[in-house]
C-alpha cells in the first residue's frame, strides 16, 4: 500500500471548481509572529518537490513513502488516541516476562534445574504482581477495578485477559511461594507446609505455564482489536512479536540468575524468542506501507531500532558467551531490556498514529478507490456512491 | 446471542443483543444542508444531561470553539468556510482592502490551537496545518496562503465566493459498535432502541472504548475517570419523548424517529438536491453494508467526509476479531512449540 498517488483535492468527484484564490506555489508561510511554531514546514518541503515534479504528488525520486495530500476537519485527528499512560505498555511488558518466566519455569522443573526453576518462579510472580498493579493503576477508577470481573466477553480481549490474569495470578504465585519450603522449619506448624508446598508448586507452576502462551499473545490482540491504524493493520504480526519477545526476556532471566551449567536451554529460548521477535516486528516496521511509517520515526522509531539491536546483541551474547558469567548476565539484560523497549515502541507508535489524521483519511480513501475502481457501476452515477459510506 | 452477521454486515442489532420484541429501531437522520450552525443543539444537549462545560475558549476555527465531540461535548457542530465560484454575482469581500476570505490561512491558523475540554484526549490539534487549509480552499486546494497583502496578489480577478458548511455530529449508534464490543465491564450495553449507552455506575474507566471507536467519539472525563457519550437521551425516548437535540433544532436539520423511516426521507432529500444541481450532496453512513453496518446517526453531507472531520470508510475493528484470536492462538502455540524445543530438543 503506497500513498504517492493520492490526491486528496478530488475536483471531479466533488463536482465545484472553485474560482479564485491564490496560486499555487506562492510564498513559503513563514507568519510574523515570532512565538508561533512554524506553519507548514512540511508542506515547504511538499511545495519544492511539486516545483520540480511534472504533477501533484507524483514525480521521481521521491521517498517510499512520500507525503499523502488529503483534507480534513482543521488537520485534526479523527480517531480519539488511547488515553493509556506507560503502565500500559509497561503491563504488557511484564505480562510477557511473567508468562515466558513461568514457562521456563516449568521447563527447569521437569528438566531438573533448581536454580534457574527457583529464579523463573519468582521473576514469573513478581512481574504479574507488576502486570496486576499497572493493570489497575491505569483505570479512570481504581476502585471499581472488580467491575472487570461482572462479565467474560470474547469480543473484549480487555475482558478475557483479565480472567486469564485472574487464573494465571494465584498459580503463579503459589509456585514462587512454593520456593519458600527448604526455609520452613522441620518441625511445628509448617512441618506439613513445608511438606506439602513443593508438591503444590509444582502443579501450580505447571498451570502457570498452560495459561503463559495466552497471557503473552493475548495481549496483542488487545491492541490490536482497536481503531487504531497502525495497532490495528499489526494483527496478523503483534501476537508474534509479543510471543518472541515474551520468551526472549524470560530467557533473559535464566541467563541472569541460572549457573551455566543449568542454563543450557535459557540460550537457546534466547536465539528462538529474538528471532521471532526482531523477525515479526520487522514484518510491521516495513510491511504496511503508510501504517508502517509510525513505528520508524519519532520516539517510537528510536525505541524500536534499540530493541532490534539488544535483541541481536542479548542473543549473539547467550550463544557466544556460554563460559563466561558475566558475558551471560549482561545478555540476559540486554535481552530483558529490549522486549520492555519493544513494548514501549509498538505503544507510542500506535499512538503516533491515531493522533495523525493522515493514517487514517489515506488508507482508507485508497480502499475506497479501490472498491470503486472495481464496481461495475456506470462512471457518471459513482459520485454520491462512493462518497456517502 | 450470537448470530451470523454478529460482528459484522447488515443486522438490526436489538434483537440480535437479545430483546425479542424490540420497539422498531431509532436515530438521528442530521440534514446538514440546513444546519444553520446555531448550536441550540449543542446547548439543549448540555442542559437536558448535566454536561459540564469547559469554559469560554476561542479556538480561530471559524465559529467552532468546541473543537471536537468529547466526554463534555456530545453534540459538536463543525464549521467550514470555502471559497466556490461566484457566478455571476459580484464577487463577496471584492473591492474591499481585505480582498477575498482567508479561509485557508485562518484554518491553518486554527489547526494549531489546543484548548483544554476537561476531557482525554479531547479536541487535539493536530500536525497538518496543510491538510486544515486544503479543506477550507474548496473542493480543489489552492495552495497554501501567502504572508502578503491578499489586495497585492496576482488572482484577484477571479475571486471566490464563499460558503459555509454547518454540521452537528454526534455518536453515530453504530450497528456494529466496537466500543460496546470490547467494553470489558458491560458498562457499554444496547438499548432496546438500537442505542448504545453507558452506565456511568459501572464504568471503572478502563479507557478501551476510546481507541476502539472509528468516529473518535466517546472520550474520557480527566476528573471523573469515566467514559462519557451520547446516549440518544435514553431518559426521554423511553417516555415517548425527542431527544433533546432534535427538539432544539430550528431548522429540523437534526431530525429523530424510526431509523426505516429517516433512511427513506433521506433518500428522497438527497435525490431532490442532487436534481435542483446540488451535485456535492451525498448521504454517509446510511447504508447498512457499509464497514459499521450503518449508523444509527446518519448525515447528509457536502463535501467528502473527511473535511468534516469524518473518516471517510470506517470498518469496525471487531470484524477481524476471530482472525485475530485465530493468530494469537496460532503464535501461542509456537511459543509453546519453542519452548519444548528448548528444553527437549536433540541437542539438550
Amino acid at each position: 500500500m503506497t500513498a504517492g498517488e493520492h490526491s486528496a483535492g478530488d475536483g471531479r468527484a466533488a463536482g465545484r471548481e472553485p474560482a479564485g484564490g491564490e496560486p499555487a506555489g506562492g510564498e513559503p508561510v513563514g507568519r510574523e509572529s515570532a512565538a508561533e511554531p512554524p506553519v507548514g514546514a512540511r508542506f515547504r518541503e511538499h511545495q519544492a518537490r511539486r516545483g520540480r515534479g511534472s504533477g501533484a504528488g507524483r514525480g521521481g525520486g521521491q521517498p517510499a513513502v512520500p507525503d499523502a495530500e488529503f483534507r480534513s476537519y482543521y488537520g485534526r485527528p479523527i480517531l480519539k488516541a488511547p488515553v493509556w499512560r506507560n503502565d500500559i505498555p509497561a503491563y504488557l511488558f511484564s505480562g510477557g516476562l511473567a508468562a515466558g518466566s513461568s514457562m521456563l519455569a516449568a521447563g527447569a522443573d521437569l528438566t531438573g534445574r533448581p536454580a534457574m526453576r527457583r529464579a523463573a518462579r519468582l521473576a514469573s510472580a513478581a512481574a504479574i504482581g507488576a502486570s496486576t498493579f499497572f493493570l489497575i493503576h491505569d483505570l479512570g477508577r481504581p476502585k471499581r477495578f472488580h467491575h472487570m470481573l461482572r462479565v467474560a466477553k470474547p469480543t473484549s480481549p480487555m475482558s478475557m485477559g483479565t480472567w486469564i490474569l485472574a487464573l494465571f495470578g494465584p498459580a503463579s504465585a503459589l509456585a514462587a511461594v512454593a520456593e519458600t519450603a527448604p526455609m520452613l522449619p522441620q518441625r511445628g506448624v509448617f512441618g506439613p507446609a513445608r511438606r506439602v508446598l513443593p508438591v503444590a508448586g509444582t502443579a501450580a507452576g505447571y498451570v502457570a505455564a498452560a495459561m503463559a502462551p495466552a497471557l503473552a499473545t493475548y495481549t496483542a490482540v488487545l491492541i490490536a482489536d482497536t481503531a487504531v491504524p497502525s495497532w490495528h493493520e499489526a494483527y496478523p504480526q503483534l501476537p508474534f512479536v509479543f510471543a518472541g519477545s515474551a520468551l526472549a526476556s524470560a530467557s533473559g532471566v535464566g541467563l541472569l540468575a541460572a549457573p551455566l551449567t543449568q542454563s543450557g536451554p535459557a540460550r537457546r529460548l534466547a536465539v528462538v524468542g529474538a528471532a521471532m521477535e526482531v523477525a515479526a516486528s520487522h514484518r510491521i516496521e516495513t510491511g504496511m506501507g503508510l501504517l508502517s511509517e509510525p513505528y520508524t520515526r519519532g520516539r517510537s522509531g528510536r525505541l524500536l531500532r534499540a530493541a532490534r539491536r539488544l535483541s541481536v546483541a542479548g542473543a549473539a551474547g547467550a550463544v557466544l558467551g556460554r563460559r563466561s558469567r558475566l558475558v551471560s548476565a549482561v545478555s540476559g539484560a540486554a535481552l530483558i531490556a529490549a522486549a520492555a523497549l519493544t513494548r514501549f515502541g509498538i505503544f507510542e507508535g500506535g499512538v503516533a498514529s491515531a493522533k495523525d489524521p493522515k493514517y487514517t483519511v489515506v488508507p482508507q480513501r485508497q480502499r475506497l478507490e479501490r472498491s470503486t475502481a472495481m464496481s461495475p457501476s456506470p462512471p457518471d452515477g459513482d459520485v454520491t456512491e462512493s462518497a456517502g459510506r | 446471542m450470537v448470530g451470523e452477521n454478529s460482528l459484522y454486515g447488515p443486522l438490526d442489532p436489538a434483537p440480535d443483543a437479545g430483546y425479542p420484541d424490540a420497539p422498531a429501531r431509532m436515530g438521528f437522520f442530521t440534514d446538514t444542508s440546513i444546519c444553520i450552525g446555531c448550536k441550540a443543539c449543542e446547548v439543549a444537549c448540555k442542559e437536558w444531561n448535566g454536561v459540564p462545560d469547559h469554559g469560554l475558549d476561542l479556538l480561530g476555527m471559524s465559529f467552532d470553539n468546541t473543537g471536537a465531540l468529547t466526554a463534555n461535548s456530545w453534540r459538536h457542530v463543525a464549521f467550514i468556510e470555502q471559497p466556490v465560484p461566484a457566478g455571476q454575482q459580484s464577487p463577496l469581500f471584492a473591492g474591499t482592502p481585505t480582498g477575498p476570505s482567508g479561509a485557508p490561512a485562518a484554518a491553518a491558523r486554527g489547526a494549531r490551537t489546543a484548548i483544554d475540554t476537561g476531557t482525554a484526549p479531547g479536541a487535539d490539534p493536530g500536525p497538518h496545518p496543510e491538510s486544515a487549509a486544503r479543506m477550507a480552499a474548496g473542493p480543489e486546494f489552492l495552495g497554501m496562503p501567502s504572508s502578503g497583502l491578499p489586495g497585492r496578489q496576482p488572482g484577484r480577478e477571479g475571486r471566490a465566493d464563499m460558503r459555509w458548511l454547518m454540521s452537528s455530529d454526534v455518536c453515530k449508534h453504530c450497528t456494529h459498535a466496537a466500543c460496546l464490543d470490547v467494553c470489558p465491564t458491560g458498562a457499554l450495553f444496547r438499548t432496546e432502541f438500537g442505542t448504545v449507552v453507558v452506565q456511568q455506575d459501572i464504568c471503572n474507566g478502563c479507557g478501551y472504548c476510546i481507541p476502539a471507536c472509528p468516529y473518535g467519539v466517546i472520550d474520557q472525563r480527566k476528573e471523573d475517570g469515566r467514559a462519557w457519550k451520547c446516549t440518544l437521551c435514553y431518559d426521554r425516548i423511553g417516555g415517548g419523548l425527542t431527544p433533546a437535540c432534535a427538539q432544539a433544532c430550528p431548522t429540523q436539520s437534526i431530525q429523530y424517529g424510526p431509523l426505516d423511516e429517516l433512511r427513506e426521507r433521506a433518500a428522497e432529500r438527497v435525490e431532490r438536491l442532487q436534481a435542483s444541481g446540488e451535485s456535492t450532496a451525498r448521504l454517509y453512513g446510511h447504508d447498512p453494508n457499509d464497514g459499521v453496518g450503518g449508523d444509527g446517526a446518519f448525515f447528509l453531507l457536502l463535501d467528502e467526509p473527511e473535511v468534516y472531520g469524518l473518516p471517510p470508510d470506517p470498518v469496525v475493528t471487531t470484524r477481524d476479531l476471530p482472525d485475530m484470536w485465530k493468530r494469537a492462538g496460532i503464535a501461542a502455540l509456537t511459543m509453546a512449540a519453542a519452548a519444548a524445543v528448548a528444553f527437549f530438543g536433540r541437542s539438550a
